[in-house]
């Protein structure tokens, strides 16, 4: 029991300090300006609706979560349809150049975006896809399908290959098979790695701020935008991040029980 | 395709490097190599060798602009023989 | 698990190679393009040769935020490793707790970057937020934008604050993956408990680790967004780390050609880095 004891105590300590922060911006966004740089307030004494009323009412606040949501839920799909026959073909077959594709393919997540942004923002400008969100979802496949690969991978690797061989031997198509019989079998892996995609491609700004000016601009470009002739509208900005908090918790709401299983990305 | 600034000798040491990757891929086809351990510590295969050959290579290149005054073309010819050497015998 | 050896599956492998193929390929040969060149504007530029990389390599700029990055890198993952796993071993297992634990640890993994530099630019002000307030209310003088190493410390607190939740999920699930017979014979043998993390817990979490290092070395090697939000490099250079160096250059100064040539030594490390954790990872799997 002492031990239980201490564990609790323990991670009420961590989530506290986890919590308090986001604690701070909630407080933030029903608080007025003056307020907030005025003094400091634990909540807020004039509460106030207005930030959130001002996101909700001008289309140029809140199309840019439409936006986000849109190119994020592309990439999602883009993502695992081109990665879940990839993820099958490195676990289960020897090809020429297989380790070396494997490990190329993991570099793109460690390319330092920064200098990249330019001829980013001139290939897409060159085939036309400047300001459409599939540019953006197109840009941030580059780091979310290595990763999907590396996470299904561990986790077909996980079925033994009886069943496939079990499944042809019944007369089952390639196709059929893959989509009837496999795809169900690793859902909690799909779960994960659509997790990881929406975690990534929803967090990122830099490409996604570059690709874009109006059309399919993201919420979190559109945030810089508050810094305006008198400051920063630190309330507005409070309200505006409470808001992209939200589907974050959705998404791992939904995905909790695969949690448990797939985070450990199939290798355990 | 002008956006992308292409000069003579990047086009060259792109093309170089595609050559090499479908010489490597052909010539794997042809004749698949096994892994074998020479006197790199872990054991390679022929299209690991290359890899390591060609990483190394950079960082001879940039150990020469770093520290010399030498002319690069003698850190290529090094690394060639670097190459070469790890190709036969790494 | 034994492969075998079919050279169709490339077909199965072509989409994923021409989608990343497409935005990795093209912009990293312009960018080796671009390191040889001295550009003004779209249609003028010289051939320099290798003269940018002589410069980048032997400017105490980038040497300098070369070694800030990697102290930084190497004291995010001493930090994060060991209090992910502790949080890991603390969460409860079961029950409605587990879940709701679960679902508050994963939050701070889910906020845009720029909004975490934002809550922490507000946090920790000295005036008007809770946490600089409370460091000064105790005695000690706190003040990120103007104090190099407090700005330093800051951005260390806000990683430690938004990734040390990956780790802990990636352990709580392996954790969760090892069978109850192991902890029942461990019961039966009266095992102490630091015996069951040496023995029975840490051998089985080797494997989420490497996972988790190698993501966390990766992506706090190229942080950019947090601390531009945060003290925007400041104050002088303590917070620049490289992919700020980086982009002040490119973008600021549009000295492109220098850019491209120190992003492309910055990637050569990264590679060397990476291809060795990769090595060490395969010699695991070999020798399981």
């Amino acid at each position: 029991m002492q031990i239980n004891k201490r564990k609790t105590l323990g991670m009420t300590a961590y989530l506290l300090f986890l919590l308090v922060p986001i604690y701070w911006l909630l407080n933030m966004s029903f608080k007025k300006n003056d307020e907030i740089l005025g003094t400091l307030t634990l909540w807020p004494n004039n509460f106030t609706f207005d930030n959130y009323i001002t996101i909700f009412s001008d289309p140029s606040w809140y199309m840019g979560y439409v936006n986000s949501m849109i190119y994020v839920s592309m990439n999602m799909v883009i993502t695992l349809i081109v990665a879940l026959p990839a993820a099958y073909a490195f676990s289960r077959y020897k090809f020429v150049g297989d380790k070396h594709l494997f490990f190329w393919l993991l570099t793109n997540r460690m390319a330092p975006p920064a200098v990249f942004l330019l001829p980013f923002f001139q290939l897409y400008s060159s085939v036309g896809l400047f300001d459409t969100h599939i540019a953006v979802a197109l840009a941030h496949c580059l780091f979310t399908v290595p990763l999907a690969v590396w996470i299904l991978e561990g986790f077909i690797s996980g079925v033994p290959r009886e069943v496939d061989e079990t499944a042809f031997i019944d007369g089952y198509s390639f196709q059929r098979f893959f989509i009837r019989i496999f795809l169900p079998m690793i859902s909690s892996g799909i779960g994960v790695t659509a997790f990881f995609c929406f975690m990534f491609s929803w967090v990122e700004l830099l490409l996604a701020k570059t690709l874009t000016s109006v059309e399919a601009k993201p919420i979190a470009a559109i945030m810089t935008r508050t810094v305006g002739a008198a400051g920063i509208d630190w309330g507005l900005l409070a309200a505006a991040g409470i808001l992209t908090i939200i589907p974050g918790i959705l998404v791992i709401y939904f995905v909790r029980n695969h949690v448990a299983k797939g985070f450990a990305l199939g290798r355990v | 395709m002008s956006w992308m600034a292409w000069t003579g000798l990047t086009t060259t040491f792109f093309s170089v490097i595609a050559v090499i990757l479908v010489c490597m891929t052909v010539y794997e086809i042809k004749v698949p190599c096994t892994e074998r351990k020479g006197f790199l510590p872990i054991s390679t295969t022929r299209g690991d060798r290359l890899f390591i050959g060609l990483l190394s290579s950079a960082y001879i290149h940039l150990a020469f602009l770093a520290v010399t005054e030498f002319s690069l073309m003698i850190a290529l010819a090094l690394s060639v023989i670097w190459l070469a050497i790890l190709l036969r015998w790494g | 698990m034994k492969k075998i050896t079919n050279n169709k599956a490339w077909f199965l492998v072509l989409p994923v190679f021409l989608l990343v193929a497409f935005s990795a390929i093209i912009p990293i040969m312009t960018v080796v393009n671009y390191s040889v060149q001295d550009i003004f504007d779209q249609n003028t530029s010289y051939f320099v040769g290798a003269e940018w990389y002589r410069e980048m390599l032997r400017s105490p700029r980038l040497l300098d935020s070369l070694l800030r990055q990697f102290s930084y890198s190497f004291s995010v993952l001493l930090i994060e490793v060991p209090l992910g796993i502790a949080v890991a071993l603390m969460m409860p297992a079961k029950g409605r707790m587990a879940s709701v634990s679960l679902i508050l640890v994963a939050i701070p993994l889910l906020i845009p970057w720029n909004v975490v530099g934002t809550i922490w630019q507000t946090f920790s002000r000295a005036d008007i937020g809770l946490f600089g307030w409370a460091v000064n209310a105790i005695g000690i003088d706190y003040n990120y934008s103007s104090n190099a190493s407090d700005a330093w410390f800051t951005v260390l607190l806000m990683d430690v604050w938004h990734w040390t939740s990956l780790i802990a999920l990636l352990c709580y699930s392996g954790l969760r993956a090892i069978p109850e017979a192991f902890y029942q014979a461990a019961r039966i043998d009266r095992a102490s408990s630091w015996a069951i993390f040496r023995y029975i817990q840490l051998p089985r979490l080797k494997s989420v680790l490497v996972i988790g290092v190698l993501l966390r070395f990766m992506d706090s090697f190229m942080i950019y967004t947090e601390p531009f939000v945060l003290t925007g490099g400041g104050p002088g250079n303590s917070t620049t780390f490289l992919s700020q160096a980086l982009t002040k250059m490119a973008i600021g100064q549009f000295d492109l050609g220098p850019a491209a040539a120190f992003s492309l030594i910055y990637y050569l490390i990264v590679l060397l880095v990476c291809y060795l954790f990769f090595t060490v990872i395969n010699l695991q799997d070999k020798a399981k």
